[in-house]
């Protein structure tokens, strides 16, 4: 009794359950990539290590074709994304709520509402009756798809940072005389950098992770990466998947520490 | 309305700064939506697309069918059955979610601060990691050849594979594994704020863990427990990745089954209506999701 205190917030049986969580939610992400390094092309058995699969899915064309394409679309589609957001998230915070705003916030979260495979249809048919009427097929339509659904991403952490966001600096500003851009380019926008690059990653990773709204809004031939996973996954399965999905792992895995240090309150 | 010009003006400058997220959001998201209901009251085009004319077969088939050889009505068993299974599974999803989520929220938010920080980027990672690759890693581990029936039988527990890939089973499995993050993030954020000295209140008057657990915990944290439980369901009802590589073709949630609508089954209008259907019952829960959480809020105010 003595040397173990008497800790009110433990629940029995608690701690073993969030343990084993914690390990089946790695597990199986664990083992896929451990797999990409097999010498074998079966994803039970090991059968040695090996990088072969690397050179191999990059010898691909079709890999590179899609690698290439969801890089162009995640870029644009950020960037969009992320200034139209900024803009937004300046003409929502730090004023009196107007009646308008919750309608902004509304608009700004639909997509987080909507359930992905209901957006993707109903892109389908919009862009469909363009595609015929226009005869553009390009790449066009999914980086409007994209950048859409990609705002309240961006959106989310340029708000937090606008929020706590000291207002005396652009008021200190103004009372020196600098012109509303002056305060805009030289105060303002530094402040909020941070936020935004937070935002632009989010949207980036948002947008390189799409399936369904993608594989709805593509031309024949525009396959981006995880489209083209999911083909394959339907047809055989090879390794080839594994080293891909563990790249594109490592890629999340980077942005995120990244959003996590710039984010992160400072002490 | 007082009409205060600084304030009129920095509205207006709010709007304009809004517009160019509004426009692109009406383009490439809201606007869709409201074509594709007026698609849902027009005729099926033969090779897919539609015929520009005012029908409500599509409604009518949602949930009815008529016999094609003597015209009788009976209701669409098939499409119930759909409906069923993924109302079901949604369900199942959420509630097996919520018993394995909220032990993980409660030891999360007892830890010390620096575990508690890492553990929630632990956390965070399966959330942005793509669905795909986390849904595929699930396919890997169960299918017949896979990691978990090659264990088992290398131990010589089983002597033939278990069949458990293209089952129900294998898409609850699975939408629980992606969907959990969604949990545990608002259940943590509840529990972070729950005030711990009520435990210690509790144990002064000799309730037991359970009675604790039951009648001081889960009612302070009921807002997280919506929040958690919603964020799961509406995902899970919709999902489409998941049943597409877990639950292959005859185990159809209804994101499959609309999509079938744009591809084999080249009926435009009912695979519209179904979708409308999906964003009613979605808005539905949101609705009273939104009424829920302001509605204790206030209780709790009181």
């Amino acid at each position: 009794m003595a040397d173990r205190s008497f800790d009110i917030a433990r629940l029995p049986g608690f701690a073993t359950i969030a343990v084993t969580i914690f390990v089946l939610l790695y597990l199986p992400i664990a083992m896929l990539v451990i797999f990409s390094f097999n010498a074998g092309d079966n994803v039970a058995i090991w059968e040695g290590f090996s990088l072969r699969w690397y050179p191999e899915a990059w010898a691909n064309e079709a890999v590179k074709q899609a690698t290439w394409r969801s890089l162009q679309i995640a870029t644009c589609a950020a960037i969009i994304a992320t200034t139209v957001a900024t803009m937004a998230a300046l003409g929502t915070t730090r004023r009196r709520q107007t009646r308008g705003q919750s309608f902004v916030y509304l608009m700004i979260n639909q997509p987080l509402m909507v359930p992905e495979i209901v957006t993707a249809v109903a892109l389908l048919i919009f862009f469909s009756s363009i595609k015929v009427a226009t005869g553009y097929q390009g790449l066009g339509y999914l980086i409007l798809a994209h950048a859409a659904f990609c705002i309240p991403f961006a959106y989310l952490p340029i708000r937090a940072r606008l929020e706590g966001m000291d207002l005396s600096l652009e008021t200190a500003s103004a009372d020196l005389y600098a012109t509303r851009w002056q305060t805009f380019r030289h105060v303002t926008l530094p402040l909020v950098m941070p936020g935004a690059i937070a935002g632009l990653m989010l949207a980036f990773v948002t947008s390189l992770d799409d399936v369904v709204i993608t594989l709805f809004v593509k031309s024949a031939g525009q396959d981006t990466l995880p489209t083209y996973m999911l083909a394959q996954i339907r047809r055989s399965v090879s390794a080839e998947v594994n080293a891909i999905s563990t790249l594109l792992l490592l890629l999340t895995v980077v942005l995120l520490t990244a959003f996590f240090l710039l984010t992160r309150k400072r002490t | 309305m007082s009409a205060d010009p600084q304030v009129t003006a920095a509205a207006r400058r709010g709007w304009w700064l809004s517009a160019p997220a509004l426009v692109l959001l009406a383009v490439g998201a809201t606007g869709p939506l409201l074509i594709m209901l007026v698609y849902s009251f027009l005729e099926p085009g033969q090779y897919g697309n539609v015929e520009w004319a005012l029908s409500f077969k599509a409604w009518f088939n949602v949930v009815m069918q008529r016999d094609i050889f003597d015209g009788t009505l009976t209701f669409a068993d098939a499409h119930l059955s759909i409906f069923w299974r993924s109302a079901k599974l949604a369900l199942l999803t959420t509630l097996f979610a919520f018993l394995t989520g909220f032990p993980t929220a409660w030891f999360i938010a007892t830890r010390s601060p620096g575990l508690r920080t890492a553990l929630l980027f632990l956390i965070t990672i399966p959330f942005w990691t793509n669905l795909l690759i986390r849904t595929f890693a699930i396919n890997q581990i169960i299918r017949n050849e896979g990691f978990l029936n090659t264990f088992l039988l290398w131990t010589g527990i089983i002597d033939t594979p278990i069949v458990m890939l293209y089952t129900d089973f294998a898409v609850f499995i699975g939408m629980t594994y992606v969907y959990l993050p969604l949990m545990v993030l608002p259940l943590f954020a509840a529990i972070d704020r729950f005030d711990m000295r009520l435990l210690q209140a509790g144990y002064d008057l000799y309730a037991s863990r359970w009675q604790l657990l039951r009648h001081v915990i889960v009612p302070v944290v009921k807002p997280g427990i919506i929040s958690g439980s919603i964020l799961v369901f509406i995902p899970a009802l919709g999902a489409y990745v998941t049943p597409r590589i877990l639950g292959g073709g005859r185990n159809m949630m209804i994101g499959n089954f609309i999509e079938l609508q744009f591809g084999q089954g080249r009926n435009w209008p009912l695979g519209a209506a179904l979708s409308v259907v999906l964003l009613v019952v979605v808005s539905l829960a949101l609705i009273v999701y939104t009424r829920f959480a302001t509605g204790s809020e206030g209780k709790s105010h009181g």
